[in-house]
């Protein structure tokens, strides 16, 4: 399956500036080792010590947080979309 | 000049320059302000606070603004108000309240607002932006009225009507989503990274919460000088109670006050309270929630500092609680009748929780403890439609008034 994955700018470094880039995988999971291994230092950034996605980051499929669907198990389609978004603050 | 040194990252502590970017580029943790406190201790004082403005800039030393002339409307240095009815009602000996509606543009994100645009000027920034839920759009597209900016507001489309009038009558491009909150600000975290713009509460954000400690040094000098004993919060994204820990913190290692273990306990709606969740669950890490709440300045289902909100109310030894909307409600017309003051949704949340917790035994005798009023009731006056008696008209003469009125309230 090959999707679409949208870089936010703090990751851009590791991308050689590039906002968008396309990456491999049946799962999110899966999606997010390819891009690890296409951008050595992705995986890092992404995720703790634990292997558990870091608490600032936001990973959403399509328009969907995978929080609320299967997290890192959940399984993409050909052509979707994968954001990776910082957490933002808002509100009080 | 500023005491400011560096950016540093909250998880990992590497440090940064001093520009528009809000995220560690190796740990993805957020950035903060990192000042010399050293050099702030050696210089200033009470005094020369007392003879500063009487809006927050007289706290200027301990925020991260270059220029002389910040852009400011006048906010801040919002009244401590003493509630004694409020406080006897609840059986709290000694309870102040921060009234932070009056400020310009009714609600305490001025605070953030005034020093992230004037910020975005020091950049060099022609375009300022947020995402909101209604009270940082009107505060944003006044700043940026005030500062000649270029200004694009993006709000989700259900917010109160009062809410988006207030917003569009300072003239912005105002963009109303289809979506909550959670979606408008994902949506303005692409449009920041595409566009460059300043985006206040994204790439401005380390500069942009700093303002929120302004309500600590305030609440701080108006008690003469003293850190209270509990401080009672609205929690959306978590910001505003972490930067008044932070607030009071600073006073003390710069010497103006003396230190305090003062306790904080944050406020939610029930409908969006995913900082209360994990607090009675004992978890570390917060799962995002659907906001469903009338408290919609509140409703942040993916709250970005809810993790330290957390750990402040439980290294305080505070307590986080949550209310439906009837008791919002309830809390609104309480405070409005205890104690004058006309809160929005949020305050009414505060309102509440302050309640529960006075009847959960959560404040000790002869303790002082303020709440924070957030922002102003004519922002959402949809929330009481139905809950205040029936006004109906009666004729012009005594007959009809005595007839149809006295008899009825004698």
């Amino acid at each position: 399956m090959s999707v679409k994955v949208r870089i936010p700018t703090p990751l851009r470094r590791l991308t050689a500036g590039q906002g968008e880039v396309q990456s491999q995988g049946a799962a999110v999971s899966q999606v997010l080792a390819d891009l690890e291994t296409q951008f050595p230092g992705m995986h890092e950034r992404l995720f703790d010590e634990a292997g558990q996605l870091r608490r600032f980051v936001n990973v959403y499929l399509n328009e969907e947080d995978i929080r609320f669907l299967q997290g890192l198990d959940t399984p993409v389609g050909e052509g979707d979309l994968i954001s990776i978004v910082p957490a933002i603050a808002g509100g009080a | 000049m500023s005491y400011v040194r560096q950016l540093k990252c909250r998880e990992c502590g590497e440090t940064f320059p001093l520009e528009p970017i809000s995220i560690c580029e190796y740990c993805f943790g957020p950035l903060e302000v990192d000042y010399d406190y050293a050099a702030i201790r050696s210089s200033v004082t009470r005094e020369g606070i007392a003879a500063g403005p009487k809006t927050m800039w007289r706290y200027r030393d301990l925020l991260p603004v270059e220029s002389e002339q910040p852009v400011d409307l006048g906010t801040g240095f919002t009244p401590l108000l003493r509630a004694d009815n409020l406080g006897r009602r609840l059986g709290i000996d000694h309870l102040y309240l921060k009234n932070d509606s009056v400020n310009p543009t009714f609600s305490f994100k001025d605070r953030v607002v005034s020093v992230s645009v004037s910020k975005a000027l020091e950049f060099g920034f022609r375009t300022v932006a947020c995402a909101s839920t209604g009270n940082l759009s009107a505060s944003v597209a006044a700043h940026a009225a005030k500062a000649g900016l270029e200004c694009y507001i993006f709000i989700p489309a259900d917010l109160e009507h009062s809410k988006i009038v207030g917003t569009a009558v300072y003239g912005p491009n105002l963009v109303a989503v289809e979506g909550n909150y959670d979606e408008v600000n994902r949506l303005s975290s692409e449009v920041a990274d595409k566009y460059g713009w300043a985006f206040v509460n994204i790439n401005l954000r380390p500069f942009y919460s700093e303002g929120s400690k302004t309500l600590a040094f305030e609440t701080a000098e108006q008690l003469g000088w003293r850190l209270p004993d509990h401080v009672v919060a609205p929690m959306a994204g978590g910001s505003v109670l972490t930067k008044i820990w932070k607030g009071f913190r600073e006073l003390a290692a710069v010497g103006l006050v003396e230190p305090r273990d003062t306790r904080f306990s944050g406020a939610q709606a029930h409908g969006c309270s995913p900082i209360v969740t994990a607090y009675k669950a004992g978890a570390e890490n917060i799962t995002p929630v659907k906001p469903r709440t009338i408290a919609k300045s509140l409703a942040i289902g993916n709250p970005a500092d809810g993790y330290y909100a957390l750990r402040t109310i439980r290294n305080t030894g505070g307590a986080a609680e949550e209310v439906n909307d009837a008791e919002i409600v309830e809390g609104i017309k309480l405070l409005a009748s205890t104690e004058g003051i006309f809160t929005e949704t949020a305050g009414g949340v505060t309102v509440a929780v302050l309640t529960k917790l006075a009847a959960a035994g959560r404040f000790r005798p002869q303790e002082t403890v303020v709440a924070y009023i957030t922002g102003n009731g004519l922002k959402t006056v949809e929330a009481l439609e139905g809950h205040l008696p029936e006004v109906r008209p009666i004729p012009p003469t005594l007959s009809s008034f005595e007839g149809q009125i006295l008899k009825h309230t004698a």
